[in-house]
């Protein structure tokens, strides 16, 4: 019955079709929408100027990630602009009637970390945040995407949106990865391939035996990635190691109610035969320990090679614009990127804040010391994975070795917070873009692997984690 | 929303694929809560050096473009972060209208609700407006789109598409959210829908 087969997708869009209009466009219901401090104020703002109410603030969270400190936050936030931004938050939350987490409340961490992290990101869900971000949250096998602020304003007042489907896309790949290779190289790997446009107009499905077997939060880190392949979202069919990370979390359906729900989410699996309008296949044994070189995730190589040379770039305008990056990374062709060194060292962000990142660089640096002159810091995602991370000692591993452990929030992936790079300092970053400035003016970012950023840190310089295990 | 209808305006050329929103509008002036006044940040660390002084040799520095009401750029304009602020820099700044190869989801839908067109044309095509947007004053572009085309200073038409329904919202500067709001009665429905088939479903507090 090829032709009803449909992909995970396609059950997840169907299923949440309140209206189809004449043009195509459908009338779209969002399940669970996510506000954070940076893209809501406007809004809101709207919504007041219009006289709306939020429609199901009891399908809405609000938590502030972006622009917080993460130094000590127990008289209150420094930055009287981020302060503001924050206190109009809380404002808004309190008069529309949305739930929040507040900055000092153990739940708190960056929106991407705690929907999953709760038991509010579930599978076959529509799941929206004014964050491009939000595909992380299609691990959970939900249809989950990053709005704008205008659309942020059209969910709270309507609960819906006004989409057209997507193209579906299968990223498959088969085999195993080798020791030491982890969800963040596979989806390096993947960004490399199909480049920061090959997933336009795209949600991207991962599958296979690689897929397969990545824990949740690896699942996350590929999903994290899809919009830098420019994908509207990535999506991984839920299966029992899903179902096993939801049972218990605190806003998951509990008893009948959970089993209800598996036996609904067991059938959102891609059927044999589905169509893809495109597929690409990866062998995971083919995949090493990644690196960024350039200011674009799609700029990406094994550690073992070297910083590419724009001589040989035939097309001129790309060839330009391959020099420029290389200028502003200040780096030349033919440099092996096992020798760059670096200055800073930051792990954390929605990509690898989460518990199972820290563990993998604490196993890199237990015992071991960050080397002279190198800054290293991890920030953990949640308030929830910093206690988790702090009752397994993995705070001291990390501090005794000269690391910062710092408070949860987006810290130094993005550079709106006092944790910037300054200008020229080179860093190893386990976040998601290396777009010029992005973490503080004039910085140069590297993107890889916890286990890499850790290894970094030890060394000095980018190296291959393979080599210090 | 203001309407858009037909705009008649200097087009500046920006002959770059994969402009970010971080490069269109840095993180660090996202901390307003207004969506105006924002024009000033626009391009920032392409516009300015790190004292805060004009680089003389990028495009909006440079007479006309300081005038331009339309970008011409390359592939996947717009990619990476969602910020609105994006959209919101470029109309303050004066853009109404930009036309590349591709645009990135997000930042395309987000110019629509601020009333600014985005307008895909194949790479050739931009190749030739991008040289028209280099003759400066003297060739200025006019976008028409009820009638969806691009006009050449040489008076050449060229055809663009564009979803009807946005096209009709960008027309008359409707706003969405009003339209959706008439649909309160099948959004009730499939709520109740909701409510029988999986009531875990429905809110975060629900179990
Ligand atoms: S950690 Fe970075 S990418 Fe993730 S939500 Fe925060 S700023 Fe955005």
């Amino acid at each position: 019955m090829a032709a009803t087969a449909k992909t995970l997708f396609d059950k997840v869009w169907e299923s949440h079709i309140v209206e189809q209009l004449e043009d195509g466009t459908c009338v779209l219901y969002i399940d669970r929408h996510l506000v954070h401090e940076v893209t809501s104020p406007q809004a809101f703002e709207g919504l007041r100027l219009a006289g709306r109410t939020v429609r199901r603030p009891d399908a809405t969270i609000a938590v502030a990630d972006h622009n917080i400190q993460t130094s000590d936050r127990s008289q209150g936030i420094a930055e009287p602009e981020s302060r503001i931004q924050v206190e109009t938050l809380e404002r808004n939350v309190a008069a529309f009637g949305v739930p929040y987490f507040p900055v000092r409340d153990a739940r708190q961490g960056i929106v991407h970390i705690i929907g999953p992290e709760q038991g509010i990101s579930l599978p076959g869900m529509t799941i929206v945040c004014g964050d491009s971000h939000t595909s992380t949250h299609g691990a959970m096998g939900a249809l989950a995407f990053g709005i704008g602020t205008s659309e942020v304003e059209h969910v709270l007042a309507t609960q819906t949106l006004l989409q057209r489907p997507a193209k579906n896309m299968l990223v498959q790949v088969d085999g195993q990865l080798a020791p030491g290779i982890t969800a963040k190289d596979l989806v390096l790997a993947v960004i490399g391939r199909i480049g920061t446009a090959g997933g336009t107009g795209h949600v991207i499905e991962y599958a296979g035996e690689a897929v397969r077997g990545l824990d949740m939060a690896g699942r996350m880190t590929v999903c994290n990635m899809s919009i830098e392949a420019g994908a509207r979202a990535g999506m991984i069919a839920p299966d029992d190691t899903t179902f096993a990370y939801i049972e218990g979390r605190p806003y998951a359906p509990k008893g009948e109610a959970f089993d209800h729900a598996v036996e609904y989410w067991r059938t959102l699996p891609s059927d044999p035969g589905a169509h893809y309008d495109r597929v690409v296949t990866l062998h995971a044994s083919e995949i090493a320990p990644m690196v960024t070189w350039g200011t674009s995730p799609e700029t990406v190589l094994p550690i073992t090679g070297v910083v590419p040379d724009p001589a040989a770039v035939e097309d001129k305008a790309a060839r330009v614009q391959m020099q420029r990056m290389l200028d502003y990374m200040a780096l030349t062709p033919g440099q092996k990127l096992a020798e760059i060194p670096v200055d800073v060292v930051f792990i954390g962000s929605c990509t690898n804040g989460r518990i199972e990142d820290i563990r993998a660089a604490a196993a890199v640096v237990r015992g071991k010391r960050v080397a002279p002159g190198v800054r290293a810091m991890v920030v953990p995602g949640s308030g929830l994975v910093k206690l988790q991370a702090e009752a397994e000692g993995l705070d001291r591993v990390m501090l005794d070795a000269g690391f910062e452990w710092r408070e949860a929030g987006c810290s130094m992936c993005l550079g709106m917070n006092p944790d910037k790079l300054t200008p020229g300092q080179r860093c190893a970053s386990t976040s998601n873009r290396n777009f010029e400035g992005r973490q503080g003016p004039g910085g140069r970012t590297h993107l890889l692997s916890p286990a890499m950023a850790a290894a970094a840190a030890i060394t000095g310089r980018l190296t291959d984690v393979r080599e210090l295990t | 929303m203001q309407a858009f209808t037909t705009l008649t305006g200097i087009a500046a050329p920006l002959p770059l694929a994969n402009v970010d929103t971080d490069k269109i509008i840095p993180a660090r002036f996202l901390k307003t809560i207004k969506r105006t006044g924002l024009g000033v940040h626009l391009f920032d660390t392409l516009r300015f050096d790190g004292a805060g002084a004009e680089r003389p040799d990028f495009v909006l520095n440079t007479q006309p473009y300081r005038h331009a009401e339309v970008l011409i750029a390359h592939e996947n304009f717009g990619c990476g972060s969602s910020r609105e602020h994006a959209p919101w820099a470029l109309l303050d700044f004066g853009i109404r209208c930009v036309i590349a190869p591709s645009f990135a989801d997000i930042f395309h839908t987000n110019c629509f609700k601020n009333g600014i067109l985005p307008i895909v044309l194949p790479r050739e095509v931009c190749d030739r407006l991008m040289e028209d947007a280099e003759m400066g004053g003297n060739a200025r572009l006019t976008i028409d789109l009820a009638r969806q085309v691009v006009v050449r200073p040489n008076g050449e038409e060229v055809p663009f598409a564009v979803d009807a329904l946005r096209k009709h919202l960008l027309l008359n500067g409707l706003d969405d959210i009003g339209q959706t709001m008439q649909r309160a009665p099948a959004i009730d429905a499939y709520e109740a829908r909701v409510r029988q088939r999986a009531p875990w479903m429905l809110g975060i507090t629900a179990t």
